[in-house]
């Protein structure tokens, strides 16, 4: 707009007032950016940067910290708790993330149907993502009790198995366990926001697909898929970062147990630095987590970039 | 988004019922089921008196038979529950109207004033957008306990708007890019200031994306857990979640009809508010993807 504004500012006599307000646009941009840069340099990257320091400090709760290099990063790489929840975190976001997916993808593929009370419908599948993530992981707390579990009632009743199911007792239980509580929180969120993709292709390419014969899975494969892949690039980044960085979720259900067995990187450093008081050490869990959201953001921006390109855009 | 809604079936009505029934309502019924039922099963044990909550063989677990207030009212009158109802409503006001002032000025001065820069500190906000709290939250803590905001709400309203307002201006940096420029063009011409400007033209016409972003970050805040978990030690500076968790258990004793008042309650009025504006939620929850 600077190159609308130009010649108009060229003919028209000007009056101290626009010249002051076109002058001033550098300055005035800056105040009114001081709120929002005021909190996140303060709130957001001072302690970004102060969490990079106390990574290579030793630093407990109520004491000033010395520097000590990497040292923190060496005693992890031998602690084989570190390595257990960075295997349990790596897996809780695969498995999570595929499963998460594919119920997502469905579920859109699903709503954009005609279908009746559709927005009511809408409004219902999202629900498990705008209540507090807490309060309804309470309930699944609750559904895996070891004594008073639904599922294990039910799957008895059902003639299925014998005895209750250990839940969260048994670590490959607990594992499957949260990863199921988090896909039912997750699911919502991929499904609505890929069924605003869908919405926004155009149904003209379905009709010449049909005229030309196309299968389902065809029109699936060759139309969708495609016109959607830029979306579910962002979709899935946002998810894959939401679930590596989970703590909510595993916080509630089962506080990083059985043994250990479900503590992702985040429930982990928060037991080191705020219960055992070793901020220090906490803090350099926390930047180990930082390469795999680089790593995540990095493969969706240049995954963006390749489907933009095949679609003619110009970047 | 809705304007490809009613075109989009094509051929659709030539399917017979039965096949529809199959492909469509029975896979939609049952994820719906599955994503429904801790919600169902959350409200049946708030309203279970405890006599049939741990007894499934004489009662069905499914049905409530005495429905009973009393897991309720244990909740509110023996539990520091009220107060940390009143500090989440604190809270969550107050850090979303922070947000939306901070975000406003932010977003129109990026979007509309263009100042020098103004593309790289857009770029920058986003990028805080991407930086989880998980990481965020022990050096906060240290600089929380530093400025002796610990154990207080404002240790929680001055730091919720750093996932609030990277959120906030990305989204009304959208809407604000959909105003024609030439409206604020004419009202330059005729003399008005910027902030005229922003407080006339701009704002009331992106009132839908003021209203997503702030309804947005009201449920965002009401939800966040790892600061108020961290930053607040005593149980009536808690909020919901934190206090839930905490509090409602005594070492290995599971009062589990007060956990699930507290869950059901807790989860109400932001389900109620989130009825109230369903379109503007997701359109704040799409509009950030799609950018």
């Amino acid at each position: 707009m600077a190159v609308m504004a130009e010649p108009v500012a060229a003919q028209v006599k000007r009056s101290s007032l626009w010249t002051r307000a076109f002058e001033s646009r550098h300055f005035l941009g800056a105040m009114f950016m001081v709120p929002a840069i005021a909190i996140l340099i303060l709130f957001l990257a001072y302690p970004l940067a102060l969490g990079f320091w106390l990574g290579m400090t030793d630093t407990k709760i109520g004491g000033a910290g010395r520097f000590i290099g990497f040292q923190n990063f060496v005693s992890l790489s031998k602690d084989s708790v570190f390595w257990l929840s960075v295997f349990n975190t790596i897996f809780y976001t695969v498995a999570a993330s595929a499963v998460k997916f594919a119920i997502g993808l469905y579920l859109a593929l699903l709503l954009n149907e005609r279908l009746p009370f559709k927005s009511m419908v809408r409004a219902i599948v999202l629900l498990p993502f705008v209540v507090p993530t807490v309060l309804s992981a309470i309930a699944f707390w609750w559904i895996y009790d070891s004594q008073f579990s639904i599922i294990s009632w039910v799957l008895i009743k059902a003639g299925l198995i014998t005895r209750y199911i250990d839940f969260l007792g048994d670590p490959w239980n607990a594992r499957w366990s949260v990863v199921a509580a988090n896909i039912w929180r997750g699911v919502p969120f991929v499904a609505i926001t890929l069924l605003a993709g869908l919405q926004t292709i155009s149904p003209s390419l379905y009709e010449a697909a049909n005229l030309d014969g196309a299968t389902n899975l065809q029109r699936f494969r060759h139309i969708t898929l495609p016109m959607l892949s830029p979306i579910i690039a962002v979709v899935m980044t946002f998810s894959v970062l939401m679930t590596f960085t989970d703590f909510q979720l595993i916080y509630t259900i089962t506080r990083g147990g059985p043994i250990n067995s479900t503590h992702l990187m985040a429930t982990l450093s928060f037991q080191r630095a705020i219960t055992g008081g070793n901020l220090g050490e906490g803090a350099a869990i926390s930047n180990a987590m930082i390469p795999f959201l680089v790593a995540a953001i990095l493969l969706s921006f240049f995954g963006l970039q390749r489907s933009r390109w095949q679609q003619g855009g110009r970047d | 988004m809705s304007t490809t809604d009613d075109q989009s079936v094509g051929m659709d009505y030539l399917e017979s019922f039965p096949r529809k029934f199959f492909r469509v309502y029975l896979p939609l019924g049952l994820i719906i089921f599955f994503l429904l039922f801790p919600f169902y099963w959350m409200a049946v044990a708030t309203f279970k008196p405890d006599a049939e909550m741990y007894d499934y063989e004489k009662y069905n677990p499914f049905w409530i038979v005495h429905p009973t207030l009393e897991h309720i009212k244990k909740l509110f009158f023996d539990t520091d529950y009220p107060l940390w109802m009143w500090n989440t409503v604190i809270v969550s006001v107050s850090s979303t109207c922070i947000s939306l002032f901070a975000s406003v000025c932010a977003a129109y001065a990026i979007e509309r004033l263009r100042y020098k820069g103004s593309r790289y500190v857009g770029l920058a906000i986003f990028l805080g957008y991407l930086v989880p709290p998980s990481i965020l939250f022990i050096p906060l803590a240290a600089i929380v306990f530093q400025l002796g905001l610990f154990d207080g709400n404002l240790a929680l309203i001055l730091t919720y708007p750093t996932f609030l307002i990277p959120f906030c201006t990305w989204l009304l940096m959208g809407y604000f890019r959909t105003i024609p420029y030439e409206l604020e063009e004419c009202a330059l011409i005729d003399g008005a200031t910027r902030l005229q400007i922003l407080m006339k033209i701009t704002l009331p016409l992106s009132l839908p994306g003021v209203i997503s972003a702030g309804i947005f970050a009201f449920t965002l805040s009401w939800n966040e857990f790892i600061y108020a978990l961290t930053f607040i030690s005593s149980s009536e500076n808690k909020t919901i979640p934190v206090g839930a968790i905490t509090e409602l258990v005594n070492g290995d004793v599971y009062h589990w009809g007060a956990l699930m008042a507290a869950a059901l309650t807790g989860s109400v009025p932001v389900v109620i508010l989130y009825s109230f504006f369903v379109e503007y939620y997701v359109s704040a929850m799409t509009g950030a993807v799609k950018e």
